[in-house]
């Protein structure tokens, strides 16, 4: 198992993801010997995993049953430990290909955080590509050392533990792609500048506010950047389901035509005498993300 | 710096044979770098020869010949500034008279060869009303005049992004209406990296396969299956991948999935059998075989004349002959074919592929059912439709019929923003809609559990018939979240 290379068997020392059920899972680490507990009851990791095959049913010891998940970097998205906030697959998704991110690209990105948008970075830029990841606090920098090792992908990443509006990326003129998700992005376009190839390359900016934005904007233009554009990405869910609609009675017809309601192309089911339709729907749910945060692009142009 | 050594320019000069993307404003058009090549964008028409051997991201501009120029650096003389302002619209009257340059007027100063900015400058001269203007409507009319009047273009490299904002704007019927933000999704909920196998089925000019393509870099392995004649693929030369990238790319009829699936694809075939087989599905085999059999048609009564003239024999001959170099050209190329068959055959054999993406006009779900076959399990894939109805029937049937699980049926919305000082809002106009998309994840089906025959599944399976039920017929909260 690596995030960046399925493989077919989970091995000792894998990643695996335990789907439980409705959008329901849990990240756990394959040792032999050892146990997790669910609520179907405990996997034996030596004899329920170590040799099965991704994506095949284990029976834990109360009987019921999960599947067992190769990892990737959307279920390590939904599944991992937060330490901060993190960036969702919907975002994530449009900074990758707004970054022009593809195997071999060097991409900057500050801070690290708890590592979803990294994981993903690096799953896009593998094999040839590199990522330089600063993070200003040094215990979440250390626990993102771990993570990418036990992840496979450590041969890929380079983790800095400095401020990046102080300290910058600690490269220059490499980048193809920088990516700032910190509280003020326009203290560090400098450092994006020269941390970016001669030839140019692409920035995105992930701020919450608005405020934040004009500044960053206001930056990006004052260093000579081009093409900067500010988006916003939601998501949708539509959830699908069977609706009972309840048809009216206007009473017997006058004049004998012969319609009825089964007319309507639809399949109808007696409900308490009167009759009613079943329609396979989507409905929007009660309550969504309304707001992530603003995505700001730009080119730097080459120097 | 040691580092920048990489960097070098050698990569990022324009050649003859380069596919690029030219850029005026927002406006992308994808076209290939040709001698002498005429070249007509946004009303305008020119040459690319002077591009070659420049940078990719210069800016050009058009001369009276046709001919680009790349365009001076931008310097000190570019604003337009003017001094005056006014502080509100009260003494803004329209009556159409403020402009007192006429139709005619911009026409001959553009023939007397004026740039762009000049005429921006000639249009602020000669507007009454312009000093009246507050300095934000000024900027905007500085904007909207050099949007008309300055034509100067920039080539670009192609990627994906361009490209899927190119067709988006230009020609969105060609790609089913496919946003690039949904494209976005595709590629990163479908998982696509380097050293994966990934089916691609799509009716979207090829824009969704470059992508995926590009996604790859050349490692791993794309197999591209196709509907009738033969796989559609413009939009993807449009990327002017590596050549390499190519021979990572195979390609399988949809037509053929069946007796791949039963296990009675012969591809032994010999031409007699190949040619019944052609006739029978349609497409570019048939119209292949089609032809070479008129071709033998009308050869045939020429050849039943009894001539005695030795030119005409000596004629006959080389048409004998040219048909035997036809037959044998035919023959190599059958066998090419079929060999390139075989090959996609055998990566789809083992049903162990990495990942599936479909986005097509076709009705997605007989296209979904069959290919999600070729998957191995816990694997993502993907369904593009520009409509809803169609993934509600995939989510139904998948539902019913297991082997997959995380389905989620979604759609994104995107708005842009204006961000000026003081001036910052959403864009009056958005995108209504990038089409819908169905993802989820494969999982084996019952025949793999049975290697585990001890165990019962007793309260699991009580636990989906309660999600069944609960998703099917009620609206409370709870049923909200999806399997």
């Amino acid at each position: 198992m690596s995030f960046v290379e399925y493989s077919e068997l989970i091995q000792e020392g894998d990643v695996v993801i335990i789907f439980l059920g409705h959008d329901s899972m849990m990240p756990i680490k394959v040792q032999s010997g050892a146990q997790t507990q669910t609520r179907f009851g405990a996997i034996r990791h030596s004899s329920d995993l170590i040799g099965q095959r991704f994506g095949t049913k284990v029976t834990c010891s109360k009987g019921g049953w999960v599947y067992v998940l190769h990892p990737t970097p959307e279920l390590w998205t939904v599944n991992l430990p937060h330490r901060t906030q993190i960036l969702y697959t919907t975002d994530i998704a449009n900074i990758t290909l707004m970054l022009d991110l593809k195997p071999g690209s060097v991409v900057c990105e500050s801070g690290t955080g708890s590592g979803s948008l990294s994981h993903s970075i690096l799953r896009t830029i593998a094999p040839t590509g590199h990522l330089h990841t600063v993070e200003f606090h040094a215990q979440r920098a250390e626990k993102a050392i771990q993570e990418f090792k036990e992840h496979k992908v450590s041969h890929l990443v380079t983790v800095r533990n400095q401020d990046v509006c102080a300290e910058g990326f600690g490269i220059t003129g490499v980048a193809d792609a920088v990516f700032l998700d910190i509280p003020s992005p326009w203290e560090a376009v400098t450092h994006a500048k020269r941390a970016m190839k001669r030839k140019g390359g692409r920035l995105c900016s992930f701020s919450p506010c608005i405020e934040q934005v004009q500044k960053t904007c206001e930056a990006l233009l004052n260093h000579g950047f081009e093409e900067i554009c500010t988006l916003e990405v939601l998501l949708r869910v539509h959830d699908v389901r069977s609706v009972t609609l309840p048809l009216p009675d206007f009473g017997p017809e006058e004049c004998g035509t012969n319609s009825t309601p089964s007319d309507l192309n639809q399949e109808e089911v007696p409900n308490t005498g009167n009759t009613s339709v079943i329609c396979r729907t989507a409905t929007p749910p009660r309550e969504m993300a309304g707001h992530t945060g603003y995505l700001t692009f730009a080119t730097k142009p080459r120097d | 710096m040691a580092e920048c050594v990489n960097d070098s320019d050698a990569e990022s000069t324009i050649n003859y044979g380069d596919y690029v993307v030219l850029k005026r404003g927002d406006v992308f058009k994808s076209v290939l770098v040709e001698n002498k090549k005429k070249v007509i964008f946004e009303k305008q028409w020119f040459f690319l020869d002077n591009v070659v051997g420049q940078l990719y991201r210069t800016m050009f501009e058009i001369e009276a010949s046709g001919s680009l120029k790349p365009k001076a650096v931008k310097g000190a003389g570019d604003s337009l500034d003017s001094k005056e302002a006014g502080q509100d619209n009260r003494h803004i009257v329209d009556d159409g008279r403020s402009q007192k340059l006429t139709r005619d007027d911009i026409e001959t100063l553009k023939e007397q060869g004026l740039k762009g900015q000049e005429i921006v400058q000639q249009l602020i001269d000669n507007s009454t009303t312009f000093k009246d203007k507050t300095e934000f409507a000024q900027a905007k009319y500085i904007k909207k005049k050099k949007k008309k009047y300055e034509s100067d273009i920039t080539v670009l490299k192609p990627s994906a992004r361009l490209l899927a904002m190119m067709y988006h704007g230009r020609e969105p019927g060609k790609i089913c209406h496919l946003r690039y933000d949904t494209l976005a999704q595709i590629l990163t909920l479908g998982n696509i990296h380097a050293g994966s196998k990934i089916i691609v089925f799509e009716t979207c000019a090829g824009l969704v396969l470059g992508s995926v393509m590009e996604r790859m870099g050349g490692f791993g392995s794309v197999i591209q299956m196709y509907p009738g004649g033969g796989p559609t693929r413009a939009g993807m030369e449009s990327f002017g991948l590596p050549s390499h990238f190519h021979e990572t790319l195979h390609d399988f009829p949809l037509c053929k999935v069946n007796a791949l699936l039963a296990g009675t694809l012969d591809l032994t075939e010999k031409d007699a059998d190949s040619q019944a087989n052609g006739s029978r599905i349609g497409g570019s085999d048939s119209s292949q075989e089609t032809s070479g059999v008129s071709e033998e048609k009308k050869s045939e009564p020429q050849s039943m004349e009894v001539s005695v003239d030795p030119q005409e024999e000596m004629r006959r001959a080389e048409r004998e002959r040219l048909r035997e170099q036809r037959a044998q050209e035919k023959k190599v190329k059958m066998e090419e074919k079929r060999k390139k068959l075989a090959s996609a055959a055998a990566l789809l054999e083992g049903r162990n592929a990495d990942g599936l993406v479909i986005a097509c006009r076709l009705h997605p779900c007989p296209v979904l059912m069959g290919l999600l076959k070729f998957l191995a399990p816990s694997r993502p894939f993907v369904v593009y439709c520009q409509y809803r109805e169609p993934l509600i029937e995939c989510y139904t049937k998948l539902r019913e019929q297991g082997g997959a699980i995380s389905l989620r049926l979604t759609d994104s919305w995107i708005r842009h923003y204006q961000v000026l000082p003081n001036r910052t809002h959403p864009l009056l106009l958005m995108s209504g809609g990038g089409g819908y998309l169905l993802s989820g994840t494969t999982v084996a089906t019952d025949a793999a559990k049975a290697r585990n025959p001890h165990k019962s599944e007793e309260p699991a399976a009580k636990r989906l018939k309660l999600d069944e039920i609960s998703s099917s017929c009620d609206g409370s909260a709870k049923a909200i979240s999806l399997v």
